[in-house]
């Protein structure tokens, strides 16, 4: 099978390449992931870089873009893929070496929006009720690992990093507003005000496409959107 | 040549649920902290949990600690030291509410408490009916819980060192600990932590197995440095297998999925937990099912083409209730096996799961040592805890949904105690002269150029030496070549070589890096587990089938520089209660 994978190390390059890889058929099975070639390849070639850790899709280590599409190596079957598989890091973001991106620029936009609990209450003994009903609410939004697919897909976040929040961060900040518990919707509602920071999204959806936990920003950003305007009126 | 010098009053090594816990803890205190961790916090393997954490809240049926500890210091086969588990299952409430409080998702019952779910090893009082003792969210409970207090450490500022690799700690001549060597791995410059206290929460070793539930990052980093650092490692025999991992894969199915009803069938189709566990059947012990699926599949009762396996039935419960209570696993059949769980059994096997052994702490959180003045003094200055630790709150087999709980308990433990040391100790201890000699010697020694093994090879062929000769079952036959084997490899990786030097994130350093620590690591495991020549919990040796109280009923010390195993007593004694004297264990 055949590989053409994005290399750069500072260190040697003085700009990145694209390499070709052949992996022999022999050492193949019907059922590998991605994740499982580059390991095999890394093995042959132990200079060949990317992150990665739990193998199951839940750590968010190893996002980058594969065939155009940004997606997780780890639950990427090889199998979906054509060849030549071309593997790059995630657009838009600093490489610091082959497949691995600074994901400085991300974590800053996910901690800009306050991504905790905030309830000033006393705190009580026990738990603090919710009701199934509202639990329900969190769904589609808790699960979000950080993988930064959606965010790099956005073009909005690739012509404004530093102003637009982009999509994973938005959706940190509708997980709160959507908690029974939290209590800073207004404060969270107001950091985002302006023509930037929220109001950047145009509603591409790429983020939707290619989220490999199938969540949704896009519907997200809308419900942000919704309580924007009741706060307002 | 100069390495720059932070100082702070703790070092945190590992930002999983145990470090971040102990983080929170400290830097609300107002300590100054840094917690360096060589993936990014919510990457660390906390993140995988699924099931639940267990704490007797009795939201779902009646409940109370002194029925948890019970189960516990059963499920322990005895071993688990009472006073620390004692003091665990105490905790347990508190430490779920304050999840809840920093926002943890839990999934709600109709009155909006915490959902509970039944979890293997679980009972009422003392031995009687099923328990429902696991709170869950989801079956994603350790990514709500790793996030938020990743999230809560935002919110209070403490200070982190993200992909920063830890490579040795610095010990003092007379024992204390001040601080370790690390690197930052995109740089690939060196970094020296000055600190009063440090905690170990490096998490567990489960990449010692070719198949196994774990991620690729868990590679006993923190057991091994403890050793480098004249530390003995605790009960390293006991390592769990899990009874569900998928089969071939090792991608873990929650014991959840038996919690909701799940059941195991052999070949024939027979539920044979039955016959091994009458009353509590796939709801036994993990160490009792994963005995029992390993029998079936030796007596030639497995499933599918190689009888390799057996298979884990959910489609008896209904699409709605699969989807809803166990989506993430319905998802991750989905892309491994690529069918639907509430359709089509999944077939499972043990699977290499978690390390009850560790570095041995009391129930603080502190590192004890054998010393001339007894069996246990403290190492000033090193804690430990979650899963590289052992308290012992698991001894010779872990209950599920008993980590999350330990991490959450003994990470505030620890942070609790840090506070008092630093009271007393104001100020940082000299660093001496040879502080970072033995990490510069490990990284010198990687520099080396020319022909050699890879690492890749090494590392394969460790992970399935131990799987043939420290599995499920053993014997003194199979063991002993298996320390043969791996002393063999041990002395191989004096000549292994890395072919990559460059300074920015070179990740093979990193690896071979981890390689030696799961070397050290293996090899305390499989010395250990030679020594102890009776069967108690996951250690099972088909050839000292018994439990054997008179001459076993003490932990197990194993020592790197004369890779020799001593023992120490079991704490038998609660702090309050009264001891659970050691019985036969039925489930
Ligand atoms: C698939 C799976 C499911 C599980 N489900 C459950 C469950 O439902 N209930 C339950 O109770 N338990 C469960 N467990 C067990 C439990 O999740 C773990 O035991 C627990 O999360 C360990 O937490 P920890 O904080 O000790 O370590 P980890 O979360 O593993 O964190 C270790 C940290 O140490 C850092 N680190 C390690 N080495 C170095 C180094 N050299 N330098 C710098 N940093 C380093 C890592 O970066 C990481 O931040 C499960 C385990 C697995 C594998
Ligand atoms: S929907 Fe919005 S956030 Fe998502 S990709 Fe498009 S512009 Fe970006
Ligand atoms: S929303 Fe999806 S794609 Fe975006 S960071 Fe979270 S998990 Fe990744
Ligand atoms: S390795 Fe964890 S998400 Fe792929």
């Amino acid at each position: 099978m055949k590989f053409s994978i994005y290399r750069y190390n500072p260190e040697q390059d003085t700009a990145p390449w694209m390499q070709d890889l052949v992996l022999d058929d022999s050492r193949i099975r019907p059922d590998m992931m991605l994740l499982d070639a580059l390991l095999l390849l890394k093995a042959q070639d132990e200079t060949l870089s990317f992150r990665r850790s739990c193998g199951e899709g839940v750590c968010g280590s190893d996002g980058m873009n594969i065939n155009g599409r940004n997606g997780l190596a780890c639950i990427t079957p090889l199998a979906s893929l054509g060849t030549p598989v071309t593997v790059r890091p995630l657009p838009g973001m600093p490489v610091i070496r082959d497949l691995i991106v600074d994901f400085e620029p991300f974590y800053r936009q996910y901690r800009a929006v306050s991504p905790y609990l905030i309830n000033n209450d006393p705190v009580p003994e026990v738990e603090r009720r919710q009701s199934p009903q509202q639990r329900e609410q969190l769904d589609g939004l808790y699960e979000c690992i950080l993988c930064a697919c959606c965010s790099t897909a956005c073009p909005s976040f690739w012509w404004n990093p530093d102003k637009f929040l982009g999509p994973a961060a938005l959706l940190q900040s509708a997980r709160f507003m959507a908690d029974s518990r939290d209590q800073a919707t207004d404060e969270r509602l107001a950091e985002l005000e302006g023509p930037f920071r929220l109001f950047r999204c145009h509603t591409i959806m790429n983020c939707v496409e290619v989220c490999p936990k199938g969540l949704n920003p896009t519907r997200a950003i809308g419900r942000i959107k919704e309580l924007m305007v009741k706060r307002s009126i | 040549m100069h390495i720059p010098n932070r100082r702070f009053d703790t070092l945190i090594i590992g930002a999983g649920g145990g470090g971040l816990r102990a983080a929170l803890q400290l830097s609300s205190a107002d300590a100054h902290v840094a917690v360096v961790s060589k993936v990014f916090p919510t990457r660390s393997h906390t993140v995988a949990a699924q099931g639940g954490v267990n704490a007797a809240l009795a939201n779902v049926r009646p409940d109370n600690w002194h029925w948890h500890m019970f189960d516990t210091v059963k499920g322990s086969d005895y071993l688990g030291d009472q006073d620390a588990i004692e003091y665990m299952c105490r905790a347990a409430p508190q430490a779920v509410y304050e999840l809840e409080h920093f926002g943890v998702p839990f999934s709600r019952l109709d009155d909006g408490r915490i959902y509970q779910r039944q979890f293997g090893g679980q009972s009422m009082n003392f031995g009687g009916e099923q328990a429902a003792r696991t709170c869950a969210a989801a079956d994603r409970t350790g990514h709500a819980i790793l996030h938020s207090l990743y999230q809560q450490n935002i919110r209070a500022k403490t200070h982190f060192f993200d992909e920063f690799f830890a490579i040795d700690l610095i010990r003092d001549a007379e024992g204390c600990l001040l601080g370790a060597l690390v690197m930052e791995i995109a740089s690939g410059e060196l970094l020296l932590i000055q600190a009063k206290t440090t905690l170990l929460a490096t998490g567990g070793a489960g990449q010692l197995f070719r198949t196994n539930t774990n991620a690729l990052i868990n590679t006993g980093d923190g057991m091994a440095m403890a050793l480098r650092a004249g530390i003995p490692l605790q009960d390293m025999e006991f390592f769990q297998f899990h009874p569900t991992g998928i089969a071939g894969k090792g991608m873990l199915i929650t014991e959840g999925a038996r919690g909701e009803g799940g059941y195991l069938v052999n070949a024939e189709g027979a539920r044979f937990m039955e016959r091994y566990a009458a009353h509590a059947k796939d709801l036994a012990s993990r160490d009792v099912v994963s005995r029992a699926i390993a029998t079936e599949i030796r007596e030639g009762r497995g499933c599918g083409e190689h009888r390799d396996h057996v298979l884990l039935k959910l489609d008896h419960l209904g699409t709605e209730t699969v989807h809803k209570r166990l989506p993430a696993v319905c998802d991750m059949v989905g892309t491994f096996l690529g069918t639907d769980p509430a359709e089509t059994p999944i077939p499972v096997a043990p699977t290499a799961h978690y390390t009850m052994g560790g570095i041995p702490t009391n129930r603080f959180a502190q590192v004890i040592i054998p010393e001339q003045q007894g069996p246990e003094e403290p190492v000033p200055g090193l804690y430990a805890a979650g899963e590289c630790a052992c308290v012992s709150v698991h001894g010779a087999n872990r209950l599920g949904g008993n980590s999350l709980l330990d991490i959450l308990v003994f990470g505030r433990a620890a942070a609790n105690h840090i506070v008092d040391f630093l009271k007393e100790n104001r100020y940082h201890r000299p660093l001496p002269d040879d502080a970072v000699e033995q990490g510069m010697a490990r990284l010198a020694r990687w520099e080396q150029k020319g022909e050699g093994e890879s690492v890749d090879t090494l590392r394969t062929e460790l992970a399935l030496v131990m799987e043939e000769n420290c599995g499920v079952f053993r014997t003194e036959e199979v063991l002993s070549a298996g320390l043969d084997k791996v002393t063999a490899l041990a002395g191989r990786l004096a000549d292994v070589r890395l072919r990559d030097h460059s300074a920015v994130f070179n990740t093979a350093r990193i690896e071979a890096l981890e390689l030696e620590n799961l070397m050290d690591v293996a090899l305390a495991t499989v010395a250990s587990a030679l020594q102890r020549q009776e069967s108690r919990g996951a250690h099972s040796r088909i050839d000292y089938p018994e439990r054997d109280d008179v001459h076993w009923l003490k932990h197990s010390l194993y020592d790197r520089t004369t890779r020799t195993v001593d023992y120490k007593p079991v704490r038998t004694k609660p702090i309050t209660v009264n001891s659970f004297p050691p019985k036969e264990r039925v489930y």
